[in-house]
């Protein structure tokens, strides 16, 4: 079950922990991958650790042309069309909204919104054509529950969860799925910059009783992705160790 | 016919699977040839791209039959 073999995916901010993992993942059932991120040195060294089957690719989707741009580089690197996309790339830029900056909002939502979408859009105008694919957008658990100090980034990753419920019903009538999961407190760059002693009031909410690991969401991605998911979409994927149970 | 007509034909067939003689000029895409409400959305995007033209969301709507098609692009390329 579960298997990806043939299949090509790209999966975007995969110079990131989580991206990476993810990039393990599909790689590991088979897929071809794509890696876009914005460090060069990560992504091929990510790349050569794979192996075969994973070709670099440096984006950066602050910039809407670039971000239009990136599957149709993907497909030329993989000399074939996408089956796959994997909107993984995000950043955050916290801060009490009373002292939030017009810049650090549009930052993000830039790129973990906008971004997402020109990829969906380019990715969808073959998939809907060749009847076949799959989207997998990675939110978050701040999107559906919110989050003091990020109202920037709650609501781009809760826009996201309405954005992939909407194409969704688009891209339904050709058995295209899109889901998107929002994962809960995971072990990454992004929240290793979190005090201690909110780290230990965050594992006191978590019922499983720790934080997540990369691959606890890798695993998520992997099922979305499969032939086996195919009557799962538009779906919001909690994957967070109980912490919420919207 | 028009190499208008002709290349609208080529884009109806290869686009909707449908055969070549039921593409007439009054074939209403969805209620003749099958369409549904995203293809002729991609129908519109394939006729933009081949003819290099831009179809505006209010025309688009107008265009149901072949012979709509043929007569918006010919009126475009003609300007």
């Amino acid at each position: 079950m579960f298997s990806l073999e043939g299949k090509t995916a790209l999966v975007t901010g995969a110079s990131g922990g989580l991206g990476a993992a993810i990039a393990r993942a599909l790689h590991a059932q088979g897929a071809e991958l794509v890696l876009s991120g914005t460090r060069e040195s990560a992504l091929a060294e990510l790349a050569d650790s794979l192996g075969s089957r994973a070709h670099p690719c440096v984006a950066n989707l602050s910039d809407g042309p670039e971000a239009d741009a990136l599957v149709g580089k993907a497909e030329a690197l993989l000399g074939r069309p996408l089956d796959i996309l994997v909107n993984n790339a995000g950043l955050t830029r916290d801060g009490l909204a009373i002292r939030m900056k017009d810049e650090d909002w549009q930052k993000v939502m830039t790129v973990d919104l906008e971004s997402p979408f020109r990829l969906c859009r380019a990715a969808l105008k073959g998939m809907l054509r060749r009847r076949a694919g799959r989207i997998v957008n990675i939110a978050s658990i701040v999107g559906v529950t919110g989050n003091a100090g990020q109202a920037n980034y709650a609501a781009a990753k809760s826009g996201m969860i309405g954005m992939t419920k909407s194409l969704a019903q688009e891209a339904g009538s050709r058995g295209v799925t899109v889901n998107v999961i929002a994962p809960g407190f995971v072990e990454t760059a992004m929240t290793a910059v979190l005090p201690e002693a909110q780290r230990e009031k965050l594992l006191g909410s978590i019922p499983l009783g720790r934080m997540g690991k990369p691959e606890d969401i890798a695993a998520a991605v992997v099922y979305l992705a499969s032939e086996e998911a195919g009557w799962v979409t538009g779906m919001t994927m909690n994957v967070n160790g109980g912490m919420a149970m919207p | 016919m028009s190499e208008i007509a002709d290349k609208v034909k080529k884009i109806v067939v290869e686009h909707l699977g449908v055969e070549e003689s039921k593409v007439t000029p009054d074939a209403s895409f969805i209620d003749d040839l099958g369409a549904d409400s995203l293809d002729t959305v991609e129908l519109v995007m394939a006729f933009e791209e081949a003819f290099s033209v831009e179809i505006p969301e209010d025309a688009a709507e107008k265009i149901a039959t072949v012979k709509d098609a043929i007569d918006y692009i010919e009126k475009q390329k003609a300007a």
